[in-house]
C-alpha cells in the first residue's frame, strides 16, 4: 500500500491510480465553443412568451409603417357628428369618437406616433448611455467622477416630472421633441448599468491578456469590453421602450405631450375622458392597444433577461 | 455608520443644487416672456412690465435669479404664483391632502404587495403564483390614468361604492379608491420583486441551516426568508416615490383632488409655469431626501453595504 501523500499545507492528495480520469473530466475539443448569444437564443426560442411578444411587436411595427394596409377609412376626414359616440357599425367595428370619427381607423393611424416616440427615445438613451457609461467605467478618473455626478443630478429628477417641466415651456411639440425630452431625463439609468458592467469586465483575464499582448486601449474597449458588458443594457432598453410609450401617453393625456393634431393613443384616451360614462369603448380600445404594445415589450424584456442570465436559466 | 451617513449627505449637496438649477434653468431661460403673456393681446401700461419684472427678480442676471430663489427656498419662501398667491400658501393647503393619499397608497402597496409576493414566492409554479404574475404584468402595462378611469367608472358610477370626485377637504374614506389607483403600478412591481427575492432566498444556505436546526416552517419563513427578502423591496420604495409623484399628478387630476398633484395638473393644463416649477422643484427635493433616507435604511438593514467602503 503506497504511503499517503500530503501537500506542504498538510492536505491529503489521493494517488492517481485511486482516481482515474473519468469521461466527465475530458473536454471534447472537437466541438466549437458556443457564445453567450447562441446559448441565449437557444433558451429564448423554447419559450412561448418569446414568440408571442415577437409576433405582436412585428405586427405593431408593420401597422406603424403601413397603416393603409389595415384600414381604408380616413381617420380625420369624413367624420360625421351624426355618428358622435356611436356604437359599432358594419365597416366600423369599434364605433365612433365624440367627433364622429372611426375609432378603429384612429387607433391604426395613432400607432405610428406612439411607436416613433418609444423607439427614438430608446435609441437615444441607449446610445448616450452606452457611450458615456463605457467611457466612464473604462477610463475612470476625473472623467468617471464628472460623468457620475452629472448623471446623479439627472437621476434625481423623475423622468416624467422633468419632462412635464420641459414640455410645458417648449414652443414646439412633435414626436421628436417628446422623444428627446424623455431621453434627456432617462439616459443616466442606462449609463449607470453600462458603467457597472464595464467596471467588472475591465478586470477580467481576457482584458489583462490583451493588455499584455500590446493591444491599444481603445481597441480593447471596443472589441472586448463593450460586447461583454452590453447584455444588461439590452434588457433594460427593451423594457424602457414600453415605459417610454406609457410616458408619452401620460404627457399627451395631461395635454403637454403631442398636440391634438397628431394622432396618438395618449391623445385619443385624453379626449375620450369626457365621454367615458356614455361610451366607454372610445377610451377602452386605444387603451387596450397601448397596453398590448407595452405588455409585448415587457414580456420580451423578461424573456431576454432570463436567457442572458445563466442563473435564471438554471432555476427554470 | 456615522461616516457613511456623513458621506451620503455630502454627496447629496451637489445633486440638490444641480437638480434645482436644472429645473430653474429650463423654465426661466427658455424663450417666451411670462409677464407679457399675462396680459394677452392688449399690452399693459408702460412701466408696469418693468415693475413686475423687478418684483419677480426677472431683470437680474439668470444666475443671480437662481441664487435669490434658493435663498428664498431656505427661508421657506417658495416664490409667488403669477396670480399673486404665495406658493408656500398653496402648498400648506395641498400638502396634507397628498400626504394622506400617499400614506394610504404606500400602505396598500406595501402590505398587499409583500403579502401576495410572499405567497407567490412560496408557491412558485402553482396557480396562485401564475395568476399573480399575469395580473401584475397587466397592471404594469396599463397606464395609471386608464386604471383610474375604469375604476372610477365601475366603483364610482356603476356600483356607487365610492365617490367619483373627492370633496374639498378630502377625508380618509374618500381617498381609498384614488389611493388604490395611485398604488396599482407600484403594487405590481412589489409583488414581482418580493416573489423573486423570496424564491431566491428559499434556496439560500442560511434557510437550509435554519430548517436543519429544526425551526418550524412558519418561523423560517417569517424570520429568515421574509426579513432578508425585504431589503430590495425597501430600496424600491425609495425609487418608487418618483413614480408615485407622477402618478399623483394623474390620479389627483382624475379624481379632482385639491392636493399637490391636482395643483400641478391644473397648473400644467392652464400653462402656469411658475407654479409648476415651484411644486416640481419641491417634489424633486423630497425625492432626493427620501432616497438618502432609503440609502441609510438600506445600510442599516444590510451590514455588507456599510462595511464595503
Amino acid at each position: 500500500m503506497p504511503s499517503k501523500k500530503y501537500t506542504p499545507q498538510g492536505h491529503y492528495v489521493a494517488p492517481l491510480e485511486d482516481t482515474p480520469i473519468a469521461p466527465i473530466d475530458k473536454l471534447d475539443e472537437s466541438q466549437k465553443a458556443r457564445s453567450t448569444w447562441a446559448d441565449a437564443w437557444d433558451a429564448m426560442r423554447r419559450r412561448p412568451a418569446f414568440w408571442i411578444s415577437s409576433v405582436l411587436i412585428v405586427l405593431i411595427v408593420i401597422i406603424a409603417l403601413f397603416p393603409g394596409l389595415f384600414t381604408q377609412v380616413p381617420p380625420n376626414s369624413n367624420c360625421l357628428l351624426a355618428n358622435s359616440n356611436g356604437g359599432p357599425q358594419p365597416g366600423h367595428p369599434f364605433g365612433f369618437t365624440r367627433q364622429g370619427c372611426d375609432v378603429y381607423s384612429r387607433l391604426i393611424h395613432g400607432t405610428q406616433a406612439s411607436v416613433t416616440v418609444g423607439l427614438m427615445a430608446t435609441i437615444m438613451v441607449t446610445v448616450i448611455g452606452v457611450v458615456i457609461g463605457a467611457l466612464a467605467g473604462f477610463y475612470g478618473g476625473i472623467l468617471d467622477s464628472a460623468v457620475s455626478r452629472v448623471g446623479d443630478i439627472f437621476f434625481a429628477i423623475p423622468t416624467v416630472l422633468g419632462a412635464i417641466v420641459l414640455m410645458s415651456v417648449l414652443p414646439e411639440r412633435t414626436p421628436v421633441t417628446v422623444a428627446v425630452v424623455l431621453g434627456i431625463f432617462a439616459w443616466p439609468q442606462i449609463a449607470r448599468i453600462m458603467r457597472g458592467a464595464v467596471l467588472s469586465a475591465r478586470n477580467s483575464d481576457y482584458v489583462t491578456a490583451s493588455v499584455a499582448l500590446g493591444v491599444e486601449r481603445s481597441k480593447i474597449l471596443l472589441r472586448h469590453v463593450v460586447p461583454n458588458s452590453i447584455a444588461p443594457v439590452i434588457v433594460i432598453a427593451t423594457v424602457s421602450l414600453g415605459t417610454f410609450i406609457v410616458a408619452e401617453a401620460t404627457l399627451s393625456f395631461l395635454g403637454i405631450g403631442l398636440p391634438p393634431s397628431v394622432m396618438s393613443w395618449g391623445n385619443d384616451i385624453g379626449q375620450a375622458r369626457t365621454s367615458i360614462r356614455t361610451s366607454p369603448q372610445v377610451l377602452l380600445y386605444p387603451a387596450a392597444a397601448l397596453s398590448i404594445t407595452v405588455l409585448s415589450f415587457l414580456m420580451l424584456g423578461d424573456v431576454v433577461r432570463d436567457a442572458l442570465d445563466p442563473k435564471a436559466r438554471a432555476r427554470r | 455608520m456615522l461616516w457613511y451617513t456623513g458621506k451620503r449627505i455630502l454627496q447629496m449637496i451637489p445633486v440638490f443644487f444641480g437638480a434645482t438649477f436644472l429645473i430653474y434653468f429650463m423654465v426661466f431661460s427658455l424663450p417666451g416672456d411670462p409677464i407679457a403673456a399675462l396680459y394677452g393681446d392688449r399690452p399693459p401700461a408702460p412701466g408696469v412690465i418693468e415693475v413686475i419684472r423687478a418684483e419677480y427678480n426677472l431683470d437680474k442676471p439668470f444666475i443671480v435669479q437662481y441664487f435669490l430663489y434658493i435663498i428664498g427656498l431656505f427661508q421657506g419662501d417658495f416664490g409667488t404664483t403669477y396670480s399673486g398667491r404665495p406658493v408656500s400658501d398653496v402648498m400648506a393647503q395641498a400638502f396634507p391632502i397628498t400626504a394622506r393619499l400617499a400614506i394610504l397608497a404606500l400602505l396598500f402597496e406595501a402590505v398587499a404587495g409583500i403579502l401576495i409576493g410572499l405567497i407567490a414566492g412560496l408557491r412558485k409554479g402553482k396557480l396562485f403564483d401564475a395568476s399573480a404574475l399575469v395580473v401584475s404584468l397587466l397592471l404594469i402595462s396599463v397606464p395609471t390614468f386608464v386604471v383610474g378611469f375604469v375604476l372610477q367608472l365601475v366603483f364610482g358610477v356603476q356600483l356607487g361604492w365610492a365617490r367619483t370626485t373627492v370633496s374639498g377637504d378630502a377625508p380618509w374614506g374618500e381617498l381609498v379608491l384614488p389611493a388604490i389607483v395611485l398604488a396599482s403600478v407600484s403594487f405590481a412591481y412589489i409583488v414581482r420583486l418580493t416573489r423573486a427575492s423570496v424564491s431566491d432566498n428559499l434556496s439560500a444556505d442560511f434557510v437550509r441551516t435554519a430548517t436543519a436546526k429544526g425551526l418550524s416552517r412558519n418561523r423560517v419563513v417569517r424570520v429568515h426568508v421574509l426579513r432578508n427578502s425585504l431589503v430590495p423591496v425597501v430600496t424600491f420604495l425609495g425609487v418608487d416615490l418618483g413614480a408615485l409623484m407622477v402618478g399623483a399628478i394623474v390620479t389627483e387630476g382624475i379624481f379632482n383632488i385639491n392636493g399637490v398633484g391636482g395643483t400641478v395638473y391644473r397648473a400644467v393644463t392652464l400653462g402656469e409655469g411658475p407654479t409648476v416649477v415651484s411644486f416640481i422643484a419641491v417634489m424633486v427635493i423630497i425625492f432626493v431626501i427620501a432616497n438618502l433616507l432609503v440609502d441609510l435604511l438600506y445600510a442599516a438593514l444590510d451590514p455588507r453595504i456599510r462595511y464595503a467602503k
